[in-house]
């Protein structure tokens, strides 16, 4: 195994740990606040499941590429993960529940603007969208089903020592749940973007069961979420469990079930679709955090109870905390990025090439874009989206958003369809068995822009169609999207960050960036 | 198998809820002798009267398995961190429960010691005024079996302690009017006064329990 290697792996621990200091809180915090699970066996119970989420769920093929997965150089990947693993580590200290994710979306912020791409708006408008959307989602689900609850408590009549030992369980069982999923959603941004340079090797234990490299790899990063957990975590969970306000162990349960709900309900693309297809009418999909809804339902209950016993100091800071997450990691990610880059000398982003070209100009056409105005660019090579969008801007009276989505289909990233890559695919088992027969059917051929992999695909199976933009037809569509992207990144020609990594660079042959 | 499995969960919360009806259930057989020795004293003559002295014992027998449950609960709350929100104050119930269990049996063995001898004409409100304690103290164990199964219910019967109370307060104070009013000697009239408080002062520790539980009842509603 290389040092380099290590080294970049270290961010990913880094931020594998913040992750566990601090999301910890989110499914334990109010279960300890209360003094109902004790800090250690909350610890043993969340580190075990954390580390079963992210190995049993988290590292199925199409899974793997994380948010990091949209840095295009180790290095640069490895200063992000870094920059939002330090953001929240910080944060962690301060003793404030901050989403990781949101650290991770600020840092590539960063990076996109130290290397010159544009940044999604949409991903700015789900932070924000997130600051305000979840807790009060929270706060209404918490109210909502504390007083639900009460109800079915006072109806119940049950001995305060049963109702003890069920709130006990309840919260444990929550709890485990919660960490399961906390495993399993955020493995692949801890450790997502270093699979491609994986140190481990496949192995298996007689014909029981066999481990690939990349379930040990996060088996690897569950641990470092795990120490997190037992190190670090207790006073983020303090924070939520009695600093916003002193909960009661049934208060305690209702918020950690109403942070789930919040989350299953409006963000479980899965469910969206279960309703669609039934007819029935669909909640509206809205991004939400754990750390925001859980903040949110603890409020709920406490403004029920007339606000009094709510410690607004702390809500303050709470609230500085998460505007100021995604900004510190934006920040420390893009000053790190210029040192690593002017003073240790490291390629912290592959300079990606943009291209105007006839089939682009036919693409747009067909999304009702009007490509005439961008004739003129036709041809002409720009080496960041940034100088690309400028230049439509000069050209045309599109909005940002539009011309950033115009940029993203020029991106020149050669795909080439080969038997290594084929036979990888295959083994993957990601792939059904007609999209595998589409796929191998245009071996040896080049795309140089993603999306006409996709059209090709496409046309030569069903399977490989995207189909109406509708609510029944979302999870079909997003999965498709995952299977696509697994493919372009098992085939994927420029110097990979995997070559990199293991100093196999392969040159590209710039005859063959242009498209056919 | 999840049944047995659900059981042996629950077997230990089984045992402890057991114990605490059972730790009520000894206060309140403990009022029942209590009516019924303090009966027995007035009717057949003070402390000599054998019934009398059988109540004394089976209270005295029942003060000492209330304290051995009481110090078990404790224990078992406090080594398995159970409610933790209302711990103390379930401790603090105890205790001030036991006390009454205390003050029943410490009466008892102060009229056997003693033996005031109570006038005839003062036989009726004597009874009436132990009566009236002893539903002040029933009341107060039906309060706190609601405080552990039904919150709701809890103010019925705390305010039922207060009626009880003030009825005893009144009953106590005719009593001592009559006995200070009556040709007896000063000493003896002192005598039976002492007496009289005792057996008040049951009702008083009754309705400070009662506020008590009041307070743990809203903190545990909220």
């Amino acid at each position: 195994m290389e040092l380099g290697i290590l080294v970049f792996l270290s961010s990913g621990l880094f931020l594998g740990w913040s992750l566990g200091a601090n999301d910890a809180a989110n499914v334990f915090g109010t279960a300890v606040g209360s003094r109902m699970v004790k800090f250690g066996a909350a610890a043993l119970i969340c580190s075990v499941f954390v580390i079963l989420g992210a190995t049993v769920s988290g590292s199925g093929a199409a899974h793997t590429l994380g948010e990091l997965g949209s840095i295009n150089a180790l290095a640069g990947a490895f200063m992000a993960a870094l920059a939002a693993a330090i953001t929240v580590f910080w944060m962690t200290k301060l003793g404030l529940p901050v989403s990781t994710s949101q650290a991770i979306v600020g840092a590539i912020i960063g990076w996109n603007l130290f290397s010159g791409n544009g940044t999604d708006l949409s991903a700015l408008g789900k932070i924000l969208g997130t600051w305000i959307g979840a807790p009060v989602l929270g706060a209404l689900f918490g109210a909502l089903l504390y007083l639900l609850t009460k109800k079915v408590l006072a109806v119940s009549k049950l001995h305060i020592l049963r109702l003890d030992s069920y709130t006990r369980w309840g919260l444990i069982l929550a709890g485990a749940f919660g960490a399961y999923a906390l495993g399993a959603n955020n493995i692949a941004n801890v450790m997502g973007v270093f699979v491609p340079s994986s140190p481990f090797t496949a192995f298996s234990v007689g014909d029981l069961f066999s481990v690939s490299s990349v379930q040990q790899l996060f088996l690897l990063g569950a641990l470092a979420i795990a120490v997190g957990v037992y190190t670090y975590s207790r006073k983020v969970m303090m924070t939520v469990g009695g600093g916003i306000m002193e909960l009661s162990p049934v208060a305690s349960w209702v918020v950690v079930v109403a942070q789930s709900l919040v989350l299953f309900l409006f963000a479980s693309v899965a469910l969206e679709h279960l309703l669609a297809s039934h007819g029935l009418p669909t909640l509206p999909l809205v991004p939400v955090s754990s750390s925001q809804a859980v903040v949110g339902s603890v409020i709920g209950i406490g403004l029920l109870q007339g606000g009094r016993a709510i410690r607004w100091a702390t809500l303050g800071r709470i609230s500085v905390g998460w505007v100021a997450t995604p900004a510190l990691a934006a920040g420390i990610c893009f000053v790190s990025l210029f040192f690593l880059q002017n003073v240790f000398n490291q390629q912290v982003f592959e300079v990606v090439h943009y291209r105007v070209t006839e089939p682009l100009l036919s693409k747009l056409a067909e999304q009702g874009i009007d490509a005439d105005s961008m004739r003129p660019l036709t041809g002409q090579d720009f080496d960041s989206e940034r100088t690309l969008m400028q230049a439509i801007g000069q050209r045309t009276d599109l909005g940002y958003q539009a011309r950033y989505r115009i940029a993203e289909l020029a991106r020149i990233a050669p795909v080439q369809i080969d038997r290594d890559g084929l036979r990888e695919v295959r083994d993957s088992a990601t792939l059904s068995d007609s999209q595998l027969a589409a796929l191998s059917s245009i071996a040896g051929k080049r795309f140089d822009y993603p999306w006409m992999l996709a059209d090709t695909l496409g046309n030569r199976a069903p399977d490989w169609r995207f189909m109406e933009k509708t609510t029944v037809n979302k999870l079909h569509n997003n999965a498709l999207k995952k299977q696509l992207d697994y493919v372009i990144d098992v085939f994927k020609t420029a110097p990979s960050r995997a070559q990199q990594a293991v100093g196999r660079q392969r040159t590209v042959d710039s005859k063959t960036c242009a498209p056919a | 198998m999840g049944i047995k499995f659900t059981g042996r969960l629950f077997n230990g919360t089984h045992k402890l809820e057991n114990q605490l009806d059972e730790f009520l259930d000894l206060l309140s057989e403990s009022s029942i002798l209590y009516r019924s020795g303090l009966s027995y004293f007035l009717d057949n003559g003070g402390s000599d009267s054998d019934a009398f002295r059988q109540k004394l014992q089976q209270v005295d027998q029942l003060e000492s398995r209330a304290d051995q449950l009481r110090r078990s609960i404790e224990q078992a709350l406090y080594e398995h961190s159970l409610i933790p929100d209302s711990r103390g104050d379930m401790l603090s119930l105890l205790e001030d429960l036991d006390f009454l269990i205390n003050l029943f049996e410490e009466n008892l063995y102060a009229y056997s010691v003693e033996n005031p001898q109570f006038p005839q004409e003062h036989h009726k409100l004597m009874k009436e005024l132990v009566e009236q304690v002893v539903l002040s103290v029933e009341a107060t164990v039906m309060g706190a079996r609601a405080f552990l199964r039904d919150l709701s219910a809890v103010r019925n019967h705390l305010h039922k302690v207060m009626l009880y109370e003030h009825e005893a307060d009144q009953l106590a104070l005719a009593l001592k009017t009559r006995v200070f009013a009556s040709d007896l000697s000063l000493e003896r009239k002192a005598h039976l006064r002492h007496f009289i408080d005792k057996v008040e002062g049951v009702s008083n520790q009754a309705e400070d329990v009662a506020d008590w539980l009041a307070i743990y009842t809203i903190k545990r509603a909220a």
